[in-house]
């Protein structure tokens, strides 16, 4: 059966930007795919569990019955076993290199750091404040005059890697008292820019309930 | 024409991030200018080729920077497709195993290693540190079991991207396996790595690059310490 004739199912949770980034990969390269929804605060399913037996995390996509983890490992998938759908990476090794090396920095410094900023309080959170201002400024720096962080090829796997994170900077804001908009403008007109893309307005839920979903985690980890 | 420019790649002896790159370079046949860095005094070169992390391995080609080691991999994987053997195998859904794997061991092992070298405080934080990796190494262990498929290598009969990553660590490993006193690839708790470990050791392209001398890495370490300890006063 070729890979194309074979159903693809998403694994995933609502809020999830790593799960987000996958919807957003599926929408933009036109493939149909059934979603279900993990309920993660009630406990993982025994699909999930044998799908991703190491880190028994979503989002999961099942390509058939081959279960593929790790949602940058995914979007590199799709581009590769759907090659005649739009691509998120570029072709050109060199600029294949920088949206690797970009959407690494998004996975190794965002979510960590904007755990830190409603976890955390005082001190700690002061120093979590300025390095997610430091973040944005450094893929502000990036970003430069383009309207899309890939470039000349368009809405990217860097876009595609940072967007789910849109819905939380509002909640970032609120817990580091600073605002996008002051520290790195150049972000907060990306942010509306890809806001309009269908995939990613399809795919993202308001901050309102970002914020929401987070009072809900504080509750859970017994922080103030 | 494959990669024109020269390539150039700033190290240091012992970075596993580093060694990666290196055995690829090897695989491939391919030269290069290595250039060690000192870690207590980087080059302009480095700091202004990799200003977001100031770390090595960079990769210069045709004096582009490219950085953080398993995209440099890939980019000498993707550039020099028709040259020597491939690291990343050609079906997507085995590519994807091999990131899945490649992305595990620098997340388990490697958090792990860094902890129990550079950043514990205590023999108590070294030892949960030893366990962690462990634990990932047993993992590895079947990981290796399914990847290889009986053949000598994560990517079958020749050197994957599994291998280069997990391989870069070694020289690591015969420190601590001297600091501990006892193997972090143990025969006995994880054979197949064991075996591993010797046939990558032996490898045409790890030779010269894999470290083997544990005490001449314990003395790096050592002087990293310090470093450490007196940058922070």
């Amino acid at each position: 059966m070729a890979p194309t004739d074979q159903q693809l199912v998403l694994l995933d949770f609502w809020v999830s930007p790593f799960g987000q980034r996958v919807r957003i990969a599926l929408a933009e390269k036109n493939l149909p795919y059934e979603y279900v929804e993990e309920d993660l605060l009630a406990g993982k399913s025994d699909r999930l569990l044998s799908s991703n037996p190491i880190h028994k995390k979503i989002p999961v996509l099942l390509h058939g019955d081959k279960p593929v983890n790790e949602s940058l490992i995914i979007l590199q998938y799709l581009d590769e076993a759907f090659p005649d759908a739009p691509s998120l990476l570029p072709s050109d090794p060199y600029a294949r290199a920088q949206a690797r090396f970009w959407a690494d920095y998004v996975d190794k410094k965002v979510y960590d750091c904007g755990s830190r900023l409603w976890k955390l309080k005082g001190e700690p959170q002061q120093q979590a404040r300025a390095e997610m201002v430091e973040i944005l400024r450094t893929l502000e720096g990036e970003l430069g005059e383009k309207e899309f962080f890939g470039g000349e090829h368009g809405f990217g796997f860097v876009d595609a890697a940072l967007a789910p994170f849109s819905a939380w900077f509002p909640s970032y804001e609120r817990f580091g008292e600073f605002k996008v908009a002051e520290v790195a403008p150049g972000i907060a007109a990306w942010v509306e820019r890809v806001g309009k893309r269908d995939s990613v307005a399809k795919s993202l839920y308001a901050p309102d309930k970002v914020y929401d979903f987070i009072g809900v985690l504080k509750k859970k980890y017994g922080i103030e | 024409m494959a990669g024109s420019g020269e390539l150039k790649l700033l190290g240091v002896w012992t970075s596993p991030y580093v060694i990666r790159v290196r055995v690829v370079l090897n695989l491939k046949s391919l030269p290069y200018e290595y250039v060690e860095e000192n870690l207590g005094s980087k080059s302009a070169l480095l700091l202004g080729s990799n200003p977001v992390h100031k770390s090595v391995p960079v990769l210069l080609h045709g004096g582009r920077p490219v950085n953080e080691s398993q995209v440099i991999v890939q980019y000498i994987d993707e550039v020099w497709a028709g040259t020597g053997p491939s690291v990343l195998p050609a079906d997507p859904y085995e590519r994807a195993v091999a990131r899945f794997w490649a992305a595990y061991v620098d997340d388990k092992v490697g958090s792990a290693w860094q902890v129990m070298l550079f950043t514990c405080k205590t023999e108590e934080e070294r030892a949960e540190a030893v366990s962690r990796a462990l634990a990932a190494l047993e993992t590895l262990e079947g990981a290796l079991a399914e990847c290889s498929k009986g053949k000598p290598f994560f990517g079958g009969d020749g050197i994957g991207f599994v291998d280069v990553v997990l391989g870069g660590y070694l020289g690591w490993f015969g420190a601590v396996d001297k600091m501990i006193g006892r193997r972090l690839i143990d025969p006995a708790r994880t054979p197949l790595l064991a075996k591993w470990e010797e046939r990558f050791r032996a490898a045409e392209p790890a030779k010269g690059v894999v470290p083997d001398d544990a005490d001449k890495m314990l003395d790096f370490l050592r002087t990293l310490l310090a470093w450490n300890a007196s940058k922070s006063k």
